[in-house]
């Protein structure tokens, strides 16, 4: 219950839960929270048995589609999305990896096209269990979690 | 049939098969001038004489009359204009465009926006899949199969993209590889994954002696200097992967050596003459290769056999 209070709750809208400390930054890049307008609060480094750090962000009044909200699978896949309706849990929704990712990540081989001309990332996912790769549409070459890069978002 | 050609892995077993069996019927009868009135675009942003040289000499035994630039010096490409905009222009003059790119995925993006079919003639260290029809027709042709053959890769294995392309087309045909080369240059896993995962057997060594005789094919590739860190190491491999005609003198008859040339010292002088040697009728080959690929993106078909 304690727990509960470090964040102050929202009425409506979407909570993510369980993020990775060291990750919320790239989430908040990848869903492209600096340009909302909306009453967002963050809680980070809280102590997570699970994680040990984690992050939180509840953000009032917004719902994502899902082929949006599953791009952080990527970089935090055992997020946990909370949907509120009237301080609620209404609907728990787990992320599930996109078979393929247009745009936010950035091609790790520096002779790829998409890194030198006005050409947006397209990449395919590869489960390689407990990773995921992405597989260069382009240059056909593997960009794996270690070398993720996000393009930003603001 | 797909639209382009791109990468290997574009063309089935069946459209491999069915393009050299195209380019046999342009090496007995090479004048078929099915593409008079087309015009074909060799657009090079990066110079390779040899590729264009092929290319152009098979677009013109089509028939077809040629535009392009052999680099990028005098155009407006060194003024900064974007591949996208070069290509849309190209492909509103010409039928297809034949084009070599330093920059990888830039073939593929290129096919996206263009309007006529696209051959990769090379994207960097991509892929070059004209290279890999050439290859398999000429071990088609000096073994009369592709099946079941026992090919020996030598050199650089790490870098080198068309031991990489031509290792997974074989994969369609049964066969088996030893693949040769310092422990710096070894074929990488993934490759290596891929083979495991299709039960293709392979052997590694360092040897060159080791892999020669029971050999079918030995792909001889060059080992570059700028692959290494260490100029002496670069001095030592360089001279330990050097074939010379003593070393073939216990192979099989029917062994052919081929090479994508341009070869530094991988193959002594003395082997030129020998009747293993097969990389200059291999590169005569590309011609008719090229034939067949450039008139089945067009969708031609009825040629003379
Ligand atoms: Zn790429």
């Amino acid at each position: 219950m304690e727990k509960q209070l470090k964040v102050s709750a929202i009425k409506d809208g979407t909570v993510l839960d369980h993020i990775p400390s060291d990750q919320l930054f790239k989430v908040i890049d990848i869903l492209g929270l600096q340009k909302s307008s909306n009453q967002i609060t963050f809680g980070f480094n809280l102590d997570s048995k699970l994680l040990g750090k984690k992050a939180i962000i509840k953000i009032a009044d917004t719902y994502f589609e899902a082929d949006d909200i599953n791009r952080i699978a990527l970089i935090a896949p055992q997020t946990k999305i909370n949907i509120i309706h009237d301080f609620e849990v209404v609907e728990k929704r787990v992320l599930s990896v996109p078979s393929t990712i247009k745009g936010i990540v950035k091609c790790m081989n520096p002779m790829c096209i998409t890194n030198h001309q006005a050409v947006e990332t397209l990449f395919s996912t590869i489960l390689d269990s407990p990773d995921i790769k992405l597989h260069c549409h382009f240059c056909e070459k593997i960009t794996d979690r270690d070398n993720l890069k996000i393009i930003s978002n603001s | 049939m797909p639209k382009h050609l791109i990468s290997i892995h574009d063309f089935t077993c069946d459209d491999i098969l069915k393009t050299l069996e195209m380019a046999k019927g342009f090496e007995n009868n090479p004048y078929q001038p099915f593409l008079k009135g087309k015009i074909v675009a060799s657009i090079f942003f990066e110079p390779s004489t040899r590729t264009r040289l092929s290319f152009e000499t098979a677009a013109n035994r089509l028939g077809a009359r040629i535009i392009g630039f052999s680099d990028v010096d005098s155009t407006s490409i060194s003024k900064g204009e974007s591949l996208k905009d070069t290509i849309k222009m190209v492909s509103n003059y010409s039928d297809l465009i034949i084009m070599r790119h330093p920059l990888e995925g830039s073939a593929r993006y290129a096919s996206e926006v263009s309007s006529v079919p696209v051959i990769n003639a090379g994207d960097g260290a991509n892929q070059h899949p004209t290279q890999t029809l050439l290859d398999l027709y000429s071990i088609l042709k000096t073994q009369g199969k592709l099946d079941g053959l026992r090919i020996n890769m030598v050199g650089d294995l790490k870098y080198g993209r068309t031991v990489h392309s031509l290792m997974q087309a074989m994969s369609f045909f049964n066969p088996s590889f030893v693949f040769t080369s310092p422990e710096e240059l070894k074929m990488p896993k993934e490759y290596k994954d891929y083979l495991i995962a299709k039960g293709i057997p392979f052997t590694e060594t360092k040897n060159l002696n080791e892999g020669l005789n029971d050999a079918d094919i030995i792909y001889m590739t060059r080992v570059q200097k700028e692959r290494f860190t260490d100029p002496i190491e670069y001095e030592r491999v360089k001279n330990i992967y050097s074939l010379n005609l003593s070393m073939i003198s216990n192979c099989k008859p029917n062994m052919k050596i081929l090479h994508p040339l341009p070869r530094i010292n991988e193959i002594s002088q003395d082997v030129d003459n020998s009747s293993h040697a097969y990389y200059f009728e291999q590169a005569e080959n590309g011609v008719y290769t090229r034939m067949a690929i450039i008139s089945k993106l067009l969708e031609i078909d009825n040629l003379t056999k």
